[in-house]
């Protein structure tokens, strides 16, 4: 469980997030939805502390990430696994490489343990046989899945998903949404997904936030955000013809 | 007032640089990896550029001493003073600064905007130590090495033009070369050497990690990288031959 407690950042006189109070539940695949440049992206880096927050605080599990020292830091971030817009593969790198890297920083493990596990997560993501490719070689989804299981394979307990959909088409991105929520269920982590895609919200949005404006403007699941009558959410959500169409 | 406020910032960087590594094992091997991009890559252009310069150092030196009165091996002590004492530390150095400093500036630049530096940062890695300390490691060791063989090349450079061109006979060169020489001569460019490599990687390292934005600002970080590390090439060159020389 991740909670962020009256959350505030500044980018100098601008308050780009104001008193975000939400908790992120385990198990659940916890969206932060809103229009581009209402704060969804400063939320997530506040919270995995890329941006230092101006006020209020974040909880992993109850442990404070302000009121450790940096080495205690770098053990939570030893918990968290991240889905970057990009893919933020290591270009130097090959497939492997990229997925065996954290378990080379951080574990004890032989070799062939590190093989072992790198194969099985890039199982777990639909990936065989592209060990040996370098991010170069690899399409967007291929980058997207490879991402994942970076991600996963230092067993997180927190998984961070940055606009995963971004630059995908809707069957890939399908595919990417339900890897993301088997992955949260199967090993009941606390995942955090950034997103402005409907789709996405439609098929695993157990937990929805929605950023307004920097402020936390609505909160419910994939339901309820069909039925309500938010304004700004009706907005968001029936943004495009083929929506409004549905709805009617 | 920007100065002051860089300085703080690189200070900065430099103390989460040199913290103590996470897992020492990956941290060698990545110093072996940047001792062979850092070094052995720029071996070519050292090699072609010290044995051209000594070519020319010795013609001019040998048609500039046209008096009767000056030996013959002058040509070749002058030659030697010049390779030793400043072409092959200082303008090896700054040729190193456009080679090695763009690249290092530039690869960790496109981490930096591929947000690759994020994502080691989130995995709970110190990503000033995981790219940069290797790149100065590997440039005090090596560049030392590239300025010797500079230094060997250069003479060998000036005693092919001299004796090719008729200039002298390789026993002048040679009586030249051995003429007063002092060994501290040496030291005092491996010194400047190994100060100059920690110049180059640690200020190309800043300004890539700095890097914001694009393409556009990865060239920019670059362009800086190699300006500020030949100005402080040049500055540390002035105090230090002050300190040892003087």
């Amino acid at each position: 469980m991740i909670e962020a407690i009256n959350v505030s950042k500044f980018f100098y006189e601008k308050e780009v997030l104001k008193s975000i109070n939400f908790v992120f539940e385990k198990g659940k695949t916890n969206l932060i939805i809103g229009q581009s440049g209402s704060g969804k992206t400063v939320l997530m880096k506040c919270l995995v502390g890329l941006f230092q927050i101006d006020k209020g605080d974040v909880r992993f599990d109850g442990r404070s990430f302000l009121e450790i020292t940096y080495d205690e830091k770098k053990k939570i971030r030893q918990e968290i696994g991240m889905l970057f817009q990009g893919g933020a593969l290591f270009d130097s790198m090959n497939v492997e490489e990229n997925v065996i890297f954290p378990l080379s920083m951080f574990t004890e493990l032989s070799k062939e343990e590190k093989l072992e596990r790198a194969n099985f997560c890039l199982k777990r993501v639909n990936l065989e046989n592209v060990n040996k490719l370098f991010p170069s070689e690899l399409s967007g989804g291929m980058k997207k899945r490879v991402a994942i299981a970076r991600a996963i394979s230092a067993n997180p307990r927190y998984l961070f998903c940055d606009e995963p959909n971004s630059g995908l088409d809707p069957s890939t991105s399908i595919v990417i949404d339900n890897l993301i929520s088997e992955i949260t269920q199967e090993y009941q982590i606390t995942t955090v997904v950034n997103t402005h895609d409907m789709n996405s919200v439609i098929e695993i949005g157990d937990k929805i936030a929605f950023i307004y404006k920097g402020e936390l403007w609505w909160e419910g699941d994939k339901n309820s955000i069909l039925h309500t009558d938010n304004k700004e959410i009706n907005d968001f959500v029936y943004a495009t013809e083929l929506t409004r169409r549905l709805k009617k | 007032m920007k100065i002051v406020y860089e300085f703080g910032k690189y200070l900065l960087l430099m103390k989460l640089v040199f913290r103590k590594p996470e897992k020492l094992s990956i941290y060698r091997k990545q110093l072996l990896l940047e001792i062979n991009y850092l070094g052995f890559d720029s071996l070519g252009i050292v090699a072609i550029i010290s044995v051209f310069m000594g070519a020319v150092l010795t013609i001019q030196m040998a048609f500039n001493i046209d008096s009767p009165l000056v030996p013959l091996y002058t040509i070749g002590f002058a030659t030697r003073k010049s390779i030793i004492l400043e072409f092959s530390p200082t303008i090896i150095s700054l040729i190193l600064a456009g080679k090695v400093g763009s690249r290092i500036a530039s690869e960790i630049g496109t981490m930096r905007v591929t947000e690759q530096i994020d994502a080691l940062e989130i995995m709970g890695i110190n990503p000033p130590a995981y790219l940069i300390l290797p790149k100065i490691i590997a440039s005090m060791l090596i560049n030392p090495i590239l300025i010797i063989l500079s230094m060997f090349l250069a003479i060998a450079g000036g005693w092919l033009a001299g004796s090719l061109a008729g200039l002298l006979s390789t026993a002048d060169y040679v009586s030249g070369l051995q003429f007063q020489f002092k060994f501290f001569d040496i030291v005092y460019a491996l010194i400047k050497t190994v100060v100059f490599a920690f110049i180059i990687a640690s200020i190309s390292g800043y300004y890539g990690y700095y890097t914001n934005g694009g393409a556009l600002e990865v060239g920019r970080s670059s362009t800086k990288a190699v300006v500020n590390s030949s100005i402080m090439i040049i500055l540390f060159n002035l105090i230090l031959t002050q300190l040892l020389l003087a």
